[in-house]
Protein backbone atom coordinates (compact mmCIF):
# COMPACT_ATOMS: atom_id res chain seq x y z
CA UNK A 1 0.00 0.00 0.00
CA UNK A 2 2.65 2.50 1.12
CA UNK A 3 6.20 3.31 -0.73
CA UNK A 4 9.05 1.47 1.44
CA UNK A 5 10.03 5.31 2.44
CA UNK A 6 7.04 6.71 3.84
CA UNK A 7 6.69 3.71 6.08
CA UNK A 8 6.42 4.51 10.11
CA UNK A 9 7.94 2.63 12.60
CA UNK A 10 5.00 0.92 13.49
CA UNK A 11 4.38 -0.28 10.25
CA UNK A 12 7.64 -1.63 10.23
CA UNK A 13 7.48 -3.48 12.69
CA UNK A 14 3.71 -4.95 11.92
CA UNK A 15 5.52 -6.00 8.87
CA UNK A 16 8.47 -7.36 10.67
CA UNK A 17 6.31 -9.48 12.35
CA UNK A 18 3.58 -10.51 9.34
CA UNK A 19 6.42 -11.61 7.43
CA UNK A 20 7.13 -14.00 10.52
CA UNK A 21 3.34 -15.00 11.59
CA UNK A 22 0.90 -13.12 9.19
CA UNK A 23 -1.63 -13.66 11.44
CA UNK A 24 -3.17 -10.81 10.95
CA UNK A 25 -3.16 -11.49 7.03
CA UNK A 26 -4.48 -15.20 8.35
CA UNK A 27 -7.65 -13.42 10.37
CA UNK A 28 -8.23 -10.96 7.17
CA UNK A 29 -8.49 -13.75 4.61
CA UNK A 30 -10.64 -15.80 7.22
CA UNK A 31 -13.42 -13.05 8.52
CA UNK A 32 -12.09 -9.71 7.37
CA UNK A 33 -11.27 -7.99 3.70
CA UNK A 34 -9.95 -10.71 1.64
CA UNK A 35 -12.87 -13.15 2.09
CA UNK A 36 -15.44 -12.28 -0.53
CA UNK A 37 -18.96 -13.34 0.70
CA UNK A 38 -22.35 -12.90 -1.40
CA UNK A 39 -23.88 -9.78 -1.31
CA UNK A 40 -27.21 -11.18 -0.52
CA UNK A 41 -26.70 -12.65 2.67
CA UNK A 42 -29.55 -12.59 4.35
CA UNK A 43 -30.10 -12.45 8.48
CA UNK A 44 -30.45 -16.11 8.78
CA UNK A 45 -26.38 -16.01 7.61
CA UNK A 46 -25.92 -14.29 11.17
CA UNK A 47 -26.29 -17.44 13.11
CA UNK A 48 -23.27 -18.55 12.71
CA UNK A 49 -21.12 -15.18 13.99
CA UNK A 50 -23.98 -15.52 17.05
CA UNK A 51 -23.04 -18.85 17.90
CA UNK A 52 -19.29 -18.72 17.42
CA UNK A 53 -19.87 -15.67 20.01
CA UNK A 54 -22.09 -17.57 22.07
CA UNK A 55 -18.95 -20.43 22.36
CA UNK A 56 -16.89 -17.58 23.79
CA UNK A 57 -19.18 -16.37 26.36
CA UNK A 58 -19.71 -19.83 27.83
CA UNK A 59 -15.90 -20.44 27.50
CA UNK A 60 -14.94 -17.23 29.50
CA UNK A 61 -17.82 -17.45 32.20
CA UNK A 62 -16.95 -21.18 32.43
CA UNK A 63 -13.63 -20.81 33.05
CA UNK A 64 -14.46 -18.28 35.75
CA UNK A 65 -17.03 -20.50 37.48
CA UNK A 66 -14.54 -23.64 37.57
CA UNK A 67 -12.78 -21.50 39.61
CA UNK A 68 -15.61 -21.70 42.34
CA UNK A 69 -16.43 -24.78 41.64
CA UNK A 70 -16.00 -27.83 43.26
CA UNK A 71 -16.69 -31.67 41.93
CA UNK A 72 -17.29 -33.64 44.39
CA UNK A 73 -20.72 -35.19 45.42
CA UNK A 74 -20.43 -33.99 48.90
CA UNK A 75 -19.96 -30.59 47.80
CA UNK A 76 -20.77 -29.56 44.40
CA UNK A 77 -24.48 -28.49 44.92
CA UNK A 78 -23.25 -26.38 47.70
CA UNK A 79 -20.41 -24.49 45.99
CA UNK A 80 -22.55 -24.14 43.06
CA UNK A 81 -24.94 -21.80 46.00
CA UNK A 82 -22.18 -20.70 47.47
CA UNK A 83 -21.24 -19.04 43.29
CA UNK A 84 -24.95 -18.00 43.57
CA UNK A 85 -24.87 -16.17 46.99
CA UNK A 86 -21.04 -15.44 48.34
CA UNK A 87 -18.63 -15.27 44.74
CA UNK A 88 -18.66 -11.97 43.50
CA UNK A 89 -21.39 -11.56 40.20
CA UNK A 90 -21.71 -15.12 40.52
CA UNK A 91 -25.37 -15.30 39.84
CA UNK A 92 -24.55 -13.33 37.07
CA UNK A 93 -21.56 -15.59 35.45
CA UNK A 94 -24.19 -18.64 36.00
CA UNK A 95 -27.39 -17.40 34.99
CA UNK A 96 -25.26 -16.20 31.70
CA UNK A 97 -23.63 -19.81 31.61
CA UNK A 98 -26.95 -21.85 31.98
CA UNK A 99 -28.76 -19.55 29.95
CA UNK A 100 -25.75 -18.85 27.61
CA UNK A 101 -26.25 -22.99 26.67
CA UNK A 102 -30.11 -22.32 25.78
CA UNK A 103 -28.99 -19.60 23.55
CA UNK A 104 -26.22 -20.78 22.03
CA UNK A 105 -28.49 -24.30 20.93
CA UNK A 106 -31.24 -21.05 19.77
CA UNK A 107 -28.40 -19.81 17.56
CA UNK A 108 -26.89 -23.46 16.19
CA UNK A 109 -30.59 -24.64 15.87
CA UNK A 110 -31.32 -21.90 13.23
CA UNK A 111 -28.00 -21.69 11.85
CA UNK A 112 -28.72 -25.64 11.07
CA UNK A 113 -31.95 -25.21 9.60
CA UNK A 114 -30.95 -22.19 7.54
CA UNK A 115 -28.83 -24.65 6.25
CA UNK A 116 -31.48 -27.01 5.37
CA UNK A 117 -33.71 -24.31 3.91
CA UNK A 118 -31.15 -23.16 1.84
CA UNK A 119 -29.06 -26.30 0.95
CA UNK A 120 -25.78 -25.42 2.05
CA UNK A 121 -25.67 -29.44 3.44
CA UNK A 122 -25.29 -29.89 -0.75
CA UNK A 123 -22.38 -29.98 -2.99
CA UNK A 124 -19.60 -28.53 -2.78
CA UNK A 125 -20.42 -28.24 1.24
CA UNK A 126 -20.83 -31.64 2.49
CA UNK A 127 -17.69 -32.36 4.60
CA UNK A 128 -18.32 -28.83 5.89
CA UNK A 129 -21.70 -29.74 7.05
CA UNK A 130 -20.67 -32.95 8.50
CA UNK A 131 -18.29 -30.88 11.10
CA UNK A 132 -20.99 -28.55 11.30
CA UNK A 133 -22.79 -31.80 13.12
CA UNK A 134 -19.94 -32.80 14.82
CA UNK A 135 -19.86 -29.59 16.40
CA UNK A 136 -23.75 -30.20 17.29
CA UNK A 137 -22.69 -33.82 18.93
CA UNK A 138 -19.82 -32.53 20.92
CA UNK A 139 -22.63 -29.58 22.34
CA UNK A 140 -24.60 -32.19 22.91
CA UNK A 141 -22.17 -33.98 25.26
CA UNK A 142 -20.57 -30.49 26.59
CA UNK A 143 -24.47 -29.37 27.89
CA UNK A 144 -25.48 -33.00 29.06
CA UNK A 145 -22.34 -32.98 31.41
CA UNK A 146 -22.41 -29.52 32.57
CA UNK A 147 -25.93 -30.30 33.11
CA UNK A 148 -24.74 -32.83 35.62
CA UNK A 149 -22.35 -30.68 37.20
CA UNK A 150 -24.82 -28.51 40.01
CA UNK A 151 -25.63 -31.65 41.31
CA UNK A 152 -29.15 -31.65 41.31
CA UNK A 153 -32.10 -34.01 41.50
CA UNK A 154 -32.35 -34.04 37.63
CA UNK A 155 -28.35 -32.99 37.10
CA UNK A 156 -28.23 -36.60 38.87
CA UNK A 157 -31.21 -38.64 37.46
CA UNK A 158 -30.49 -36.76 33.88
CA UNK A 159 -26.54 -38.54 34.19
CA UNK A 160 -28.55 -41.60 35.55
CA UNK A 161 -30.65 -42.06 32.47
CA UNK A 162 -28.44 -41.02 29.35
CA UNK A 163 -25.43 -43.07 30.62
CA UNK A 164 -28.14 -45.93 31.24
CA UNK A 165 -28.72 -46.35 27.44
CA UNK A 166 -25.91 -47.93 26.93
CA UNK A 167 -26.76 -50.43 28.81
CA UNK A 168 -28.68 -51.35 25.30
CA UNK A 169 -26.29 -52.33 23.78
CA UNK A 170 -26.21 -56.33 23.58
CA UNK A 171 -23.39 -57.68 25.76
CA UNK A 172 -21.12 -55.29 26.37
CA UNK A 173 -24.01 -52.66 27.41
CA UNK A 174 -23.60 -53.07 31.13
CA UNK A 175 -19.95 -53.08 30.96
CA UNK A 176 -20.04 -49.80 28.96
CA UNK A 177 -21.97 -47.91 31.18
CA UNK A 178 -19.69 -49.36 34.41
CA UNK A 179 -16.83 -47.71 32.45
CA UNK A 180 -18.98 -44.41 31.96
CA UNK A 181 -19.83 -44.22 35.59
CA UNK A 182 -16.65 -45.71 37.51
CA UNK A 183 -18.60 -47.78 39.62
CA UNK A 184 -22.02 -49.43 39.68
CA UNK A 185 -24.13 -46.07 39.67
CA UNK A 186 -23.24 -42.57 39.08
CA UNK A 187 -21.14 -41.37 41.63
CA UNK A 188 -18.83 -38.87 42.49
CA UNK A 189 -15.88 -40.81 39.87
CA UNK A 190 -18.40 -39.52 37.50
CA UNK A 191 -19.07 -36.30 38.43
CA UNK A 192 -15.35 -35.78 38.42
CA UNK A 193 -15.09 -37.31 34.94
CA UNK A 194 -17.58 -35.46 33.95
CA UNK A 195 -16.41 -31.84 35.23
CA UNK A 196 -12.78 -32.75 33.45
CA UNK A 197 -14.57 -33.52 29.79
CA UNK A 198 -17.24 -30.58 30.28
CA UNK A 199 -14.18 -28.48 30.58
CA UNK A 200 -12.19 -30.19 27.49
CA UNK A 201 -14.85 -30.47 25.35
CA UNK A 202 -15.25 -26.49 24.31
CA UNK A 203 -11.91 -26.40 23.05
CA UNK A 204 -12.56 -29.68 20.97
CA UNK A 205 -15.56 -27.69 20.09
CA UNK A 206 -13.03 -24.37 19.00
CA UNK A 207 -11.10 -27.17 16.69
CA UNK A 208 -14.18 -28.17 14.63
CA UNK A 209 -15.37 -24.36 14.34
CA UNK A 210 -11.69 -23.63 12.93
CA UNK A 211 -12.21 -26.35 10.79
CA UNK A 212 -15.99 -25.42 9.62
CA UNK A 213 -14.59 -21.95 8.89
CA UNK A 214 -12.10 -23.58 6.63
CA UNK A 215 -14.32 -26.09 5.12
CA UNK A 216 -16.33 -23.04 4.30
CA UNK A 217 -13.55 -20.94 2.97
CA UNK A 218 -12.99 -23.89 0.00
CA UNK A 219 -16.16 -23.35 -1.81
CA UNK A 220 -17.31 -20.38 -0.03
CA UNK A 221 -20.46 -19.02 1.81
CA UNK A 222 -23.96 -20.43 0.51
CA UNK A 223 -26.53 -17.72 0.21
CA UNK A 224 -30.05 -17.22 -0.05
CA UNK A 225 -30.36 -17.88 -4.01
CA UNK A 226 -28.55 -21.25 -3.17
CA UNK A 227 -26.61 -20.64 -6.98
CA UNK A 228 -22.94 -20.37 -7.26
CA UNK A 229 -21.71 -16.37 -6.88
CA UNK A 230 -19.55 -14.86 -9.70
CA UNK A 231 -16.77 -12.46 -8.04
CA UNK A 232 -19.27 -9.13 -9.01
CA UNK A 233 -21.53 -10.93 -7.09
CA UNK A 234 -19.08 -10.93 -4.12
CA UNK A 235 -18.38 -8.00 -1.09
CA UNK A 236 -15.44 -8.15 0.94
CA UNK A 237 -16.36 -9.82 4.82
CA UNK A 238 -15.17 -6.84 6.69
CA UNK A 239 -16.62 -3.95 6.53
CA UNK A 240 -19.86 -5.76 5.15
CA UNK A 241 -20.72 -8.76 7.12
CA UNK A 242 -18.87 -7.67 10.19
CA UNK A 243 -21.20 -5.06 11.01
CA UNK A 244 -24.22 -6.69 10.01
CA UNK A 245 -22.77 -9.56 12.37
CA UNK A 246 -22.38 -6.89 15.46
CA UNK A 247 -25.90 -5.65 14.45
CA UNK A 248 -27.55 -9.04 14.80
CA UNK A 249 -25.17 -10.47 17.99
CA UNK A 250 -26.66 -6.77 19.84
CA UNK A 251 -30.05 -7.86 18.98
CA UNK A 252 -29.55 -11.45 20.09
CA UNK A 253 -28.14 -10.32 23.61
CA UNK A 254 -30.81 -8.07 23.98
CA UNK A 255 -33.30 -11.17 24.29
CA UNK A 256 -30.20 -13.49 26.07
CA UNK A 257 -30.05 -10.84 28.89
CA UNK A 258 -33.75 -10.58 29.17
CA UNK A 259 -33.70 -14.32 30.27
CA UNK A 260 -30.41 -13.96 31.93
CA UNK A 261 -31.60 -10.78 34.20
CA UNK A 262 -35.63 -11.36 34.09
CA UNK A 263 -36.04 -15.19 33.93
CA UNK A 264 -33.03 -16.88 34.88
CA UNK A 265 -34.66 -20.29 35.94
CA UNK A 266 -37.46 -20.19 33.10
CA UNK A 267 -35.61 -22.78 31.20
CA UNK A 268 -34.20 -25.00 33.87
CA UNK A 269 -36.01 -27.34 36.23
CA UNK A 270 -36.94 -26.66 39.60
CA UNK A 271 -36.30 -30.17 40.84
CA UNK A 272 -32.34 -28.96 39.97
CA UNK A 273 -32.41 -27.14 43.27
CA UNK A 274 -33.27 -30.49 45.22
CA UNK A 275 -29.69 -32.10 45.63
CA UNK A 276 -28.85 -35.13 44.40
CA UNK A 277 -30.40 -38.09 46.15
CA UNK A 278 -30.02 -41.29 44.56
CA UNK A 279 -32.90 -43.15 46.25
CA UNK A 280 -35.49 -41.32 44.70
CA UNK A 281 -36.71 -40.19 41.07
CA UNK A 282 -38.16 -37.07 40.90
CA UNK A 283 -42.19 -37.75 40.01
CA UNK A 284 -41.14 -36.41 36.28
CA UNK A 285 -37.78 -36.47 34.76
CA UNK A 286 -36.89 -33.92 31.63
CA UNK A 287 -34.18 -33.24 29.78
CA UNK A 288 -33.08 -29.21 28.71
CA UNK A 289 -35.64 -27.96 26.00
CA UNK A 290 -32.64 -28.69 23.28
CA UNK A 291 -32.74 -32.38 24.25
CA UNK A 292 -36.69 -32.59 24.20
CA UNK A 293 -37.06 -33.61 20.40
CA UNK A 294 -34.70 -36.71 20.57
CA UNK A 295 -35.87 -37.29 24.21
CA UNK A 296 -39.46 -37.66 22.50
CA UNK A 297 -38.04 -39.80 19.78
CA UNK A 298 -36.47 -42.03 22.40
CA UNK A 299 -39.90 -42.74 24.52
CA UNK A 300 -41.80 -42.93 20.96
CA UNK A 301 -40.54 -46.31 20.80
CA UNK A 302 -41.73 -48.92 22.98
CA UNK A 303 -38.17 -51.30 22.57
CA UNK A 304 -35.00 -49.98 24.91
CA UNK A 305 -32.87 -51.01 21.54
CA UNK A 306 -34.29 -49.80 19.03
CA UNK A 307 -35.44 -46.68 21.19
CA UNK A 308 -31.96 -45.78 21.29
CA UNK A 309 -31.23 -46.29 18.05
CA UNK A 310 -33.44 -44.04 16.63
CA UNK A 311 -32.60 -41.39 18.87
CA UNK A 312 -28.76 -41.34 18.29
CA UNK A 313 -29.94 -42.10 14.31
CA UNK A 314 -31.78 -38.71 14.08
CA UNK A 315 -28.76 -36.89 14.41
CA UNK A 316 -26.52 -39.46 12.10
CA UNK A 317 -28.96 -40.01 9.56
CA UNK A 318 -27.94 -36.25 9.23
CA UNK A 319 -24.65 -37.39 7.79
CA UNK A 320 -25.85 -38.76 4.44
CA UNK A 321 -28.66 -35.88 3.87
CA UNK A 322 -26.28 -34.81 1.27
CA UNK A 323 -27.09 -37.95 -0.79
CA UNK A 324 -30.64 -38.44 0.52
CA UNK A 325 -31.62 -35.00 -1.04
CA UNK A 326 -31.27 -35.98 -4.81
CA UNK A 327 -32.38 -32.30 -5.76
CA UNK A 328 -29.40 -30.14 -7.44
CA UNK A 329 -31.40 -27.15 -6.44
CA UNK A 330 -29.95 -25.82 -3.32
CA UNK A 331 -32.51 -23.17 -2.18
CA UNK A 332 -35.72 -24.11 -1.35
CA UNK A 333 -36.99 -21.05 -2.78
CA UNK A 334 -37.11 -22.48 -5.76
CA UNK A 335 -38.17 -26.02 -4.98
CA UNK A 336 -42.21 -25.34 -4.68
CA UNK A 337 -43.23 -29.12 -2.53
CA UNK A 338 -39.53 -29.28 -0.95
CA UNK A 339 -39.98 -25.50 0.59
CA UNK A 340 -43.52 -26.70 2.51
CA UNK A 341 -42.35 -30.06 3.19
CA UNK A 342 -39.56 -28.57 4.99
CA UNK A 343 -41.51 -26.17 6.77
CA UNK A 344 -43.17 -29.08 7.95
CA UNK A 345 -40.56 -30.81 8.83
CA UNK A 346 -39.76 -27.59 11.02
CA UNK A 347 -42.83 -27.73 12.67
CA UNK A 348 -42.27 -31.66 13.63
CA UNK A 349 -39.35 -31.16 15.30
CA UNK A 350 -41.26 -28.57 17.56
CA UNK A 351 -44.14 -30.88 18.32
CA UNK A 352 -41.47 -33.53 19.14
CA UNK A 353 -39.89 -30.83 21.64
CA UNK A 354 -43.59 -30.37 23.27
CA UNK A 355 -43.91 -34.08 23.17
CA UNK A 356 -40.83 -34.52 25.06
CA UNK A 357 -42.21 -32.45 27.74
CA UNK A 358 -44.87 -33.78 28.29
CA UNK A 359 -45.69 -37.49 30.07
CA UNK A 360 -45.19 -40.05 27.64
CA UNK A 361 -48.96 -41.33 27.46
CA UNK A 362 -52.03 -40.61 25.96
CA UNK A 363 -52.08 -38.17 23.36
CA UNK A 364 -48.89 -36.42 23.97
CA UNK A 365 -47.45 -40.45 22.99
CA UNK A 366 -49.38 -40.75 20.02
CA UNK A 367 -47.89 -37.39 19.02
CA UNK A 368 -44.76 -37.89 19.58
CA UNK A 369 -44.94 -41.93 17.60
CA UNK A 370 -46.38 -39.42 14.79
CA UNK A 371 -43.46 -37.01 15.13
CA UNK A 372 -40.60 -39.69 15.31
CA UNK A 373 -42.50 -41.69 12.34
CA UNK A 374 -42.65 -38.34 9.88
CA UNK A 375 -39.05 -36.95 11.16
CA UNK A 376 -38.06 -40.17 10.14
CA UNK A 377 -40.43 -40.65 6.82
CA UNK A 378 -39.44 -37.27 5.81
CA UNK A 379 -36.00 -37.50 5.58
CA UNK A 380 -35.42 -41.54 3.96
CA UNK A 381 -38.66 -41.40 1.55
CA UNK A 382 -40.00 -37.89 1.38
CA UNK A 383 -36.67 -36.07 0.80
CA UNK A 384 -35.60 -38.52 -2.27
CA UNK A 385 -38.77 -39.01 -3.92
CA UNK A 386 -39.56 -35.31 -3.81
CA UNK A 387 -36.14 -34.36 -5.13
CA UNK A 388 -36.76 -36.84 -8.02
CA UNK A 389 -40.19 -35.82 -9.03
CA UNK A 390 -40.33 -31.94 -8.05
CA UNK A 391 -40.25 -29.20 -10.91
CA UNK A 392 -37.87 -26.68 -9.90
CA UNK A 393 -38.52 -22.79 -10.63
CA UNK A 394 -36.20 -21.19 -12.79
CA UNK A 395 -32.79 -19.87 -11.39
CA UNK A 396 -32.08 -16.78 -11.62
CA UNK A 397 -28.21 -16.70 -13.62
CA UNK A 398 -26.95 -14.27 -10.92
CA UNK A 399 -27.77 -12.63 -7.44
CA UNK A 400 -27.65 -9.01 -9.44
CA UNK A 401 -29.80 -10.35 -12.43
CA UNK A 402 -33.45 -10.37 -10.84
CA UNK A 403 -32.79 -6.69 -9.61
CA UNK A 404 -30.78 -5.10 -12.33
CA UNK A 405 -32.56 -3.90 -15.30
CA UNK A 406 -32.04 -5.86 -18.43
CA UNK A 407 -30.55 -2.40 -19.96
CA UNK A 408 -27.95 -2.67 -17.44
CA UNK B 1 -30.30 -1.12 -3.77
CA UNK B 2 -27.08 -3.29 -4.11
CA UNK B 3 -26.70 -2.11 -7.41
CA UNK B 4 -26.37 1.56 -6.70
CA UNK B 5 -23.35 1.19 -3.65
CA UNK B 6 -19.82 1.92 -4.09
CA UNK B 7 -17.74 -0.53 -3.31
CA UNK B 8 -16.55 2.21 -0.56
CA UNK B 9 -18.71 4.91 0.32
CA UNK B 10 -17.22 7.98 0.22
CA UNK B 11 -16.42 11.15 3.06
CA UNK B 12 -19.06 12.83 1.42
CA UNK B 13 -20.09 15.38 4.44
CA UNK B 14 -15.77 16.43 4.93
CA UNK B 15 -12.53 15.64 5.79
CA UNK B 16 -11.71 12.35 6.80
CA UNK B 17 -13.04 12.04 10.79
CA UNK B 18 -15.73 14.52 10.26
CA UNK B 19 -18.58 12.61 8.12
CA UNK B 20 -22.01 10.68 10.22
CA UNK B 21 -20.22 7.12 9.01
CA UNK B 22 -17.19 8.30 11.46
CA UNK B 23 -19.31 9.36 13.84
CA UNK B 24 -21.69 5.76 13.75
CA UNK B 25 -17.96 4.09 13.95
CA UNK B 26 -16.99 6.23 16.55
CA UNK B 27 -19.91 5.56 18.52
CA UNK B 28 -20.27 1.51 17.51
CA UNK B 29 -16.76 0.80 18.84
CA UNK B 30 -17.28 2.94 22.07
CA UNK B 31 -20.73 1.08 23.19
CA UNK B 32 -18.65 -1.82 22.32
CA UNK B 33 -15.47 -0.53 24.57
CA UNK B 34 -17.44 0.10 27.51
CA UNK B 35 -19.99 -2.97 27.55
CA UNK B 36 -16.75 -5.45 27.14
CA UNK B 37 -15.08 -3.24 30.06
CA UNK B 38 -18.61 -3.64 31.71
CA UNK B 39 -18.84 -7.65 31.53
CA UNK B 40 -14.54 -8.27 32.15
CA UNK B 41 -15.36 -6.10 35.69
CA UNK B 42 -17.97 -8.65 37.06
CA UNK B 43 -15.19 -12.02 35.87
CA UNK B 44 -12.65 -10.26 37.97
CA UNK B 45 -14.58 -9.31 40.10
CA UNK B 46 -15.59 -12.84 40.59
CA UNK B 47 -12.05 -14.04 41.97
CA UNK B 48 -11.75 -11.05 44.63
CA UNK B 49 -12.78 -12.81 48.01
CA UNK B 50 -16.46 -14.07 48.17
CA UNK B 51 -18.86 -12.91 50.76
CA UNK B 52 -18.04 -16.10 53.02
CA UNK B 53 -14.26 -15.36 52.97
CA UNK B 54 -15.11 -12.09 54.25
CA UNK B 55 -16.88 -13.13 56.99
CA UNK B 56 -14.60 -14.96 58.22
CA UNK B 57 -12.50 -11.82 58.99
CA UNK B 58 -12.30 -11.79 62.65
CA UNK B 59 -10.89 -14.02 65.04
CA UNK B 60 -11.22 -14.12 68.85
CA UNK B 61 -9.33 -16.01 70.91
CA UNK B 62 -8.51 -15.85 75.04
CA UNK B 63 -5.25 -14.62 76.05
CA UNK B 64 -5.61 -15.99 80.27
CA UNK B 65 -3.71 -19.00 79.47
CA UNK B 66 -0.28 -17.68 77.93
CA UNK B 67 2.66 -17.56 80.88
CA UNK B 68 4.81 -15.14 80.35
CA UNK B 69 7.39 -15.54 77.96
CA UNK B 70 5.22 -17.97 76.17
CA UNK B 71 2.68 -17.49 72.54
CA UNK B 72 0.25 -18.53 70.78
CA UNK B 73 -0.28 -18.89 67.12
CA UNK B 74 -4.16 -18.66 65.86
CA UNK B 75 -5.21 -18.28 62.51
CA UNK B 76 -7.19 -15.32 61.02
CA UNK B 77 -8.25 -15.04 57.65
CA UNK B 78 -6.22 -18.08 56.38
CA UNK B 79 -3.00 -16.33 57.97
CA UNK B 80 -0.80 -16.96 61.47
CA UNK B 81 -1.57 -14.13 64.26
CA UNK B 82 1.39 -14.55 67.10
CA UNK B 83 0.55 -13.45 70.48
CA UNK B 84 3.48 -13.32 72.87
CA UNK B 85 3.12 -12.52 76.37
CA UNK B 86 6.72 -10.60 77.17
CA UNK B 87 8.68 -10.64 79.79
CA UNK B 88 9.62 -7.37 81.29
CA UNK B 89 12.83 -7.78 80.23
CA UNK B 90 12.32 -8.17 76.35
CA UNK B 91 9.50 -5.31 76.74
CA UNK B 92 12.52 -2.76 78.46
CA UNK B 93 14.88 -4.14 75.46
CA UNK B 94 12.01 -3.60 72.90
CA UNK B 95 11.35 0.16 74.24
CA UNK B 96 15.16 1.52 74.75
CA UNK B 97 15.97 0.58 71.14
CA UNK B 98 17.31 4.10 69.23
CA UNK B 99 14.65 4.51 66.92
CA UNK B 100 17.44 5.57 64.82
CA UNK B 101 18.92 2.63 64.16
CA UNK B 102 15.81 1.10 62.42
CA UNK B 103 15.30 0.68 59.18
CA UNK B 104 11.45 0.88 59.92
CA UNK B 105 11.03 3.22 62.62
CA UNK B 106 8.57 2.46 65.20
CA UNK B 107 7.84 3.02 68.74
CA UNK B 108 7.22 -0.19 70.75
CA UNK B 109 4.22 2.07 72.09
CA UNK B 110 3.04 2.04 69.17
CA UNK B 111 2.79 -1.41 68.18
CA UNK B 112 0.97 -2.52 71.41
CA UNK B 113 -2.34 -1.70 73.29
CA UNK B 114 -2.24 0.74 76.44
CA UNK B 115 -2.15 -1.15 80.07
CA UNK B 116 -1.94 -3.77 77.50
CA UNK B 117 2.18 -3.57 77.05
CA UNK B 118 2.98 -7.50 77.95
CA UNK B 119 1.10 -8.74 75.05
CA UNK B 120 2.26 -8.47 71.59
CA UNK B 121 -0.09 -9.56 69.16
CA UNK B 122 2.04 -9.81 65.36
CA UNK B 123 0.71 -11.10 61.94
CA UNK B 124 2.86 -14.15 61.91
CA UNK B 125 3.94 -13.46 58.03
CA UNK B 126 8.02 -12.44 57.30
CA UNK B 127 7.39 -8.96 55.42
CA UNK B 128 10.34 -10.34 52.76
CA UNK B 129 8.43 -13.22 51.42
CA UNK B 130 5.85 -14.80 53.29
CA UNK B 131 7.24 -17.39 55.14
CA UNK B 132 6.49 -17.57 58.39
CA UNK B 133 9.34 -16.64 61.09
CA UNK B 134 10.14 -18.61 63.63
CA UNK B 135 10.39 -17.65 67.26
CA UNK B 136 6.77 -19.12 69.09
CA UNK B 137 8.46 -22.25 70.70
CA UNK B 138 10.95 -21.69 73.18
CA UNK B 139 13.33 -24.19 71.19
CA UNK B 140 12.66 -22.14 67.84
CA UNK B 141 15.71 -19.89 67.10
CA UNK B 142 14.85 -16.20 67.81
CA UNK B 143 17.71 -14.89 66.39
CA UNK B 144 19.95 -11.79 68.07
CA UNK B 145 17.41 -9.51 68.41
CA UNK B 146 15.34 -12.12 70.75
CA UNK B 147 12.31 -12.16 68.26
CA UNK B 148 11.79 -14.29 65.57
CA UNK B 149 14.14 -15.73 63.14
CA UNK B 150 12.93 -16.32 59.57
CA UNK B 151 14.03 -19.77 58.51
CA UNK B 152 13.78 -18.82 54.78
CA UNK B 153 16.03 -16.12 54.09
CA UNK B 154 17.25 -14.74 57.32
CA UNK B 155 15.66 -12.15 58.57
CA UNK B 156 15.42 -10.94 62.41
CA UNK B 157 12.74 -9.15 63.99
CA UNK B 158 13.32 -8.00 68.02
CA UNK B 159 10.72 -8.27 71.07
CA UNK B 160 8.58 -5.83 68.74
CA UNK B 161 8.68 -7.16 66.04
CA UNK B 162 10.61 -4.78 64.01
CA UNK B 163 12.71 -5.62 61.56
CA UNK B 164 16.49 -5.44 62.58
CA UNK B 165 18.59 -7.66 59.70
CA UNK B 166 18.29 -9.55 56.91
CA UNK B 167 15.80 -8.67 53.74
CA UNK B 168 12.96 -8.03 54.93
CA UNK B 169 11.64 -4.29 54.29
CA UNK B 170 9.52 -3.74 57.02
CA UNK B 171 8.10 -4.49 60.56
CA UNK B 172 6.12 -7.39 61.71
CA UNK B 173 2.39 -6.04 60.81
CA UNK B 174 0.23 -5.27 64.06
CA UNK B 175 -2.95 -6.21 62.75
CA UNK B 176 -6.22 -4.11 63.15
CA UNK B 177 -7.20 -5.57 66.89
CA UNK B 178 -8.85 -4.89 70.28
CA UNK B 179 -9.37 -6.10 73.56
CA UNK B 180 -13.04 -6.94 74.39
CA UNK B 181 -11.79 -7.57 77.89
CA UNK B 182 -9.31 -8.30 79.94
CA UNK B 183 -8.27 -11.48 78.65
CA UNK B 184 -10.24 -11.57 75.57
CA UNK B 185 -8.60 -10.29 71.83
CA UNK B 186 -10.38 -9.82 68.93
CA UNK B 187 -8.20 -9.52 65.28
CA UNK B 188 -10.01 -7.66 62.33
Amino acid sequence: MTNATEKTTLRKIFDWHEQRLPIVSFIDHAVGTQYPAPRNLNYFWNFGFIAGFMLAVMTVTGIFLAMNYVAHTSMAFDSVERIMRDVNYGWLLRYMHANGASFFFIAVYIHIFRGLYYGSYKAPREVLWWIGLLILLAMMATAFMGYVLPWGQMSFWGATVITSMFTAIPWVGNAITTLLWGGFAVDYPTLNRFFALHYLLPFVIFGLVFMHIWALHIPGSNNPLGIDVSTKDKIPFHPYYTVKDAFGVGVFLLFYFAVVFWAPNALGEVDNYVKANPLQTPPHIVPEWYFLPFYAILRAIPNKLLGVIAMFGSILIMFVLPWLDTSRIRSATFRPVYKWLLIVFMLDCALLTWCGAQLPEGAPLILGRIGAAWYFLHLLVLTPVVGWLETPKPLPASIGEPVLRPAE
Amino acid sequence: MANTAPAHPTHAGGAAGETRRDFLLDMTVATGVVGGVMMVWPLIHSMNPAADTLSLSTTEFSVAGIAEGMGITVLWRGKPVFARHRTAAEIEAAQKVNLAELRDPAKDADRVKKDHENMLVLVGVCTHLGCIPLGMKPTDPRGEFGGWFCPCHGSEYDTSGRIRRGPAPANLEVPPYSFVNDTTVRVG
